[in-house]
């Protein structure tokens, strides 16, 4: 069942979005969606190393020998990381701290080795782009959503680059448990619930 | 056999590209990452040190060669004198590695205006009280260089954080460090300090 450009790429968005649908990288789901800021950059990392490993595992699936492809895979994947966090401490200081060891936690986040080992090593060069991209973006949106409610009820203001926009009432008292960490399981819990339902239908 | 040479050379092929791809970004953006530590990590710590200085440390500064290493020093300027300079070191031997000090030097007295913490990776809630508890680097202030800079279990005036003598052991080594330095250095800061003159 061959899926056409398009579908490769619309599947990361819905159906095999990568938190609710496939259940994959939990760990930089919960730990970092404390503000909305914050889940933008770690999504906007994660689809940079993504992309990238994806093209490069495509590009040379002809090539890595099967019995050292994992090791191949974690050396291609750790090079974009550890570029994507170079970048990070030179252009966006503030969020490179906050964000702290979940960027170099992404090498073992196990969306990007998944999709190098489920689609990239079998799959060609544009569709791998599309793919990465489809489920990278994906995941940006899970995280986002996901942050929003946890620093909307947290906070009851979301910060956007340090401007914070009053969002609730002044009556609004914060339930500050949601920006703890287990008000993380809790909204991840109850999200994939709703994901689920509307599965259904 | 074909097989595992195939597998060693693909291996090294790989990790010698993506090596040489780090090294050349790297490269490229040290001194825009320098930059933004000055800027978020060291800046803070020295503009709390020189609170009431009339110009901006952070700009206003200078490099000595110190045998194969080029330390940075921050000058203060105060009432139109540049009489005080900030330097970096590091205090081996922290709970959790290195602690970063920037030690803030009065050069015409001798003494310590004032120390903060910079660098560090201690426990938080223990050590790490050490930059954020406020009465912990007060100690330092205006202790002269001749004094040593030791906490009270080893037989000198600071206090230690209490359950984190290590951190404190370690910023204490830091200060010496500083004032080691600046004492071999004396000569060329005060040349270089004339410059700052305004």
């Amino acid at each position: 069942m061959a899926k056409t450009l398009t579908q490769e790429f619309v599947k990361g968005l819905w159906d095999e979005v990568p938190p609710f649908r496939l259940v994959l990288g939990l760990c930089p789901t919960l730990a970092v969606t404390k503000s909305v800021e914050n889940g933008i950059g770690m999504g906007v990392a994660t689809t940079f190393v993504l992309v990238f490993s994806n093209i490069l595992v495509a590009s040379l699936r002809k090539v890595i020998p099967s019995k050292v492809r994992i090791a191949s895979y974690i050396v291609i994947i750790a090079t974009f990381v550890t570029i994507a966090e170079l970048l990070m401490q030179a252009y966006t200081y503030g969020l490179f701290k906050k964000l702290g060891i979940f960027i170099p936690l992404i090498v073992v986040n196990c969306i990007i080795l998944g999709r190098a080992e489920a689609f990239a090593s079998k799959n060609g060069i544009f569709r791998s782009l599309l793919d990465g991209l489809g489920i990278g973006i994906g995941f940006t949106l899970s995280l986002m959503a996901l942050a929003a409610v946890r620093e909307l009820l947290g906070t009851g203001v979301l910060t956007f680059w340090e401007k914070p926009i009053q969002i609730m009432g002044p009556s609004f008292q914060p339930f500050s448990f949601m920006v703890e960490a287990p008000g993380a399981f809790v909204a991840l819990g109850l999200m994939l619930c709703l994901m689920n339902l509307a599965g259904k239908r | 056999m074909r097989e595992m040479v195939k597998m060693i050379l693909v291996l090294t092929i790989l990790a010698t590209f993506s090596g040489s791809l780090l090294a050349a970004i790297h490269s490229k953006t040290k001194d825009r990452i320098a930059n933004q530590i000055l800027k978020f990590v060291k800046g803070p710590a020295i503009r709390k040190i020189f609170e009431e200085a009339s110009n901006d440390p952070i700009a206003d500064r200078f490099d000595i060669k110190d045998g194969d290493e080029t330390r940075s020093f921050f000058v203060g300027v105060f009432d139109g004198e540049p009489s005080a300079i900030a330097l970096e070191t590091f205090g081996k031997g922290g709970y959790g590695g290195d602690v970063g000090l920037m030690v803030g030097i009065d050069v015409n007295e001798d003494k310590l205006v004032g120390v903060g913490v910079t660098t560090h990776a201690e426990t938080p809630g223990m050590g790490a009280r050490a930059e954020t508890d406020p009465n912990f680097v007060a100690q330092f202030d205006g202790l002269s260089l001749d004094d040593p800079f030791k906490v009270t279990q080893d037989g000198g005036s600071i206090n230690a954080l209490s359950g984190a003598t290590l951190t404190s052991r370690a910023v204490s080594m830091a200060a010496t460090e500083a004032s080691t330095i600046y004492k071999k250095l004396k000569p060329q800061i005060e040349e270089k300090l004339k410059e700052f003159k305004k």
